[in-house]
């Protein structure tokens, strides 16, 4: 099996296999990386989170039916990230029992995938196998996080659009004004709208938005990373809309799928689509090399030298700032 | 290179309902640093292989209390062979008698883990399994 030709094929066995060698940092994987990125950049990159039983996987069940059912059909790659245990480093990866309708479509692709040890939201390997997915040609690619609470907010330096997914009674309006997650959605689904207080929802949130765009209107534009009030040039802004849905009987899913095209067309027309993929890149890059100059650096020190550090910062000796000038200083 | 986490597939095909020795199963795993991919019930072998594939496993581990073994077992095995996944290994859990037991060793079932066993023995069967290749 040549795993580059292989999953530029859409050999789904290759697929598979590159993302564990990704995972696993197996040697190779790398380069098959950099062999595959000329062929990226072609699929449009849709993230999806919210709360621990909001309901995340089984509206992506749905939207990638959707997707699937389209006039133009569209090929639908799923990447979906439960947490690994911090004490085994074991992980249950879950998302797969609400997705059972996608089996058997070959025209879906859906990977389980655990953090490791990463935080915001995502796995460290997630923006490569999002690339292995795109490289083997899947059109839509779903990214769903784990369970994220207020400051899992890195998929929305990951997606051209971002789902924030919220069920009823999960909150109040402060919860609604509080920063993070909130602010960093393209698109609001309002999930489980058959239960009581989804109409209250959907007015908390519709609240939080009006006081957004009044002071955005007033203020300057708001930067990408607060996601809600975009502006270019000629003073267009995206406001999220707000849908609601009953995702196990895919109510509402349409709507859903409407309000993801219509931003895709906004990010396109307003030329905001490439400013995205210039920050999603270059936040990519920041990361990768931040993680390998650390490795880089730590690898140099001497394993006694560490320990001792620690123990005299244990010991209130020396302070950390000083104690991190001292190892980049090399003493 | 990072350690190479051991990925298994947790799957109940056929119908019976009841999943909770899966579970337990799942979560003994868990405990021993392994990503279990757990997919529910009344999976059928297709989907079982297909998941297996799109996961890339090492291991697949079936759960059935039905008495339909004889039949389940055999096309998870033969899928996974006509998918070029002969390497992966096939542990059943369950409700197995006696007689059957050579029949699925004979398919290339390695481990055969009835009711009673430790899930700690399941752990180290896995483990000695994967140290193995």
């Amino acid at each position: 099996m040549n795993l580059i030709q292989d999953t530029l094929k859409g050999n789904r066995r290759a697929i598979a296999r590159l993302i564990s060698h990704i995972e696993d940092e197996v040697p190779g994987a790398r380069e098959a990386l950099a062999a595959l990125y000329p062929h990226t950049g072609r699929a449009y990159l849709v993230g999806v989170t919210g709360a621990p039983g909001t309901g995340k996987s089984t509206l992506v069940n749905e939207l990638a039916k959707a997707y699937r059912r389209w006039n133009s059909p569209r090929t639908v790659g799923v990447i979906a990230v439960d947490p690994t245990s911090p004490f085994s480093g074991g992980a249950i990866l879950g998302d797969r029992i609400r997705m059972r309708d996608l089996a058997g479509d070959a025209g879906i692709f859906v990977r389980s995938m655990a953090t490791r040890g990463s935080l915001g939201g995502l796995a460290r390997a997630t923006a490569d196998a999002i690339k292995v997915l795109d490289a083997a040609g899947y059109e839509m690619i779903f990214v769903e996080t784990v369970g994220a609470g207020q400051a899992e907010v890195d998929i929305a330096k990951t997606a051209y659009t971002t789902i924030v997914v919220e069920a009823p009674g999960l909150g109040d309006e402060i919860q609604a004004l509080k920063a993070g997650i909130m602010e960093i959605a393209d698109i609001f689904a309002v999930n489980k709208a058959d239960r009581e207080g989804a109409d209250h929802t959907v007015t908390a949130i519709q609240m939080m938005l009006d006081l957004n765009h009044a002071s955005h209107v007033g203020g300057q534009a708001l930067r990408r990373g607060s996601g809600q009030a975009l502006r270019h040039g000629s003073g267009q802004v995206w406001r999220p809309p707000v849908c609601k849905t009953i995702a196990v009987r895919g109510e509402g899913v349409p709507d859903l799928v409407q309000a993801i095209e219509a931003h895709a067309a906004f990010l396109r027309e307003s030329g905001l689509l490439g400013q995205r993929e210039r920050e999603r890149v270059a936040t990519e890059f920041e990361h990768l090399l931040r993680e390998q100059l650390m490795r880089q650096f730590v690898s140099r020190i001497a394993p006694e030298q560490w320990d001792e550090l620690i123990e005299r910062m244990v010991r209130r000796e020396v302070d950390p700032y000083t104690a991190a000038e001292m190892l980049l200083r090399g003493q | 290179m990072t350690e190479q986490k051991i990925r298994v597939l947790v799957a109940k095909p056929g119908l019976d309902g009841h999943d909770r020795g899966a579970k337990v199963v799942a979560r003994a795993l868990r405990d021993a640093g392994m990503e279990v991919i757990y997919t529910g019930l009344r999976q059928t072998p297709e989907m079982i292989v297909e998941a297996a594939i799109q996961e890339d496993v090492d291991v697949v581990g079936l759960s059935i209390l039905s008495g339909a073994h004889m039949t389940l077992v055999p096309r998870v095995v033969n899928l996974l062979r006509d998918n070029g996944m002969d390497e992966v290994l096939v542990v059943v859990g369950g409700i197995i008698p006696d007689e059957d037991v050579p029949k699925l060793q004979e398919l290339g079932v390695r481990g055969i883990f009835g009711p009673g066993t430790s899930t700690q023995d399941i752990v180290e069967f896995i483990r000695k399994e994967m140290g193995a290749r």
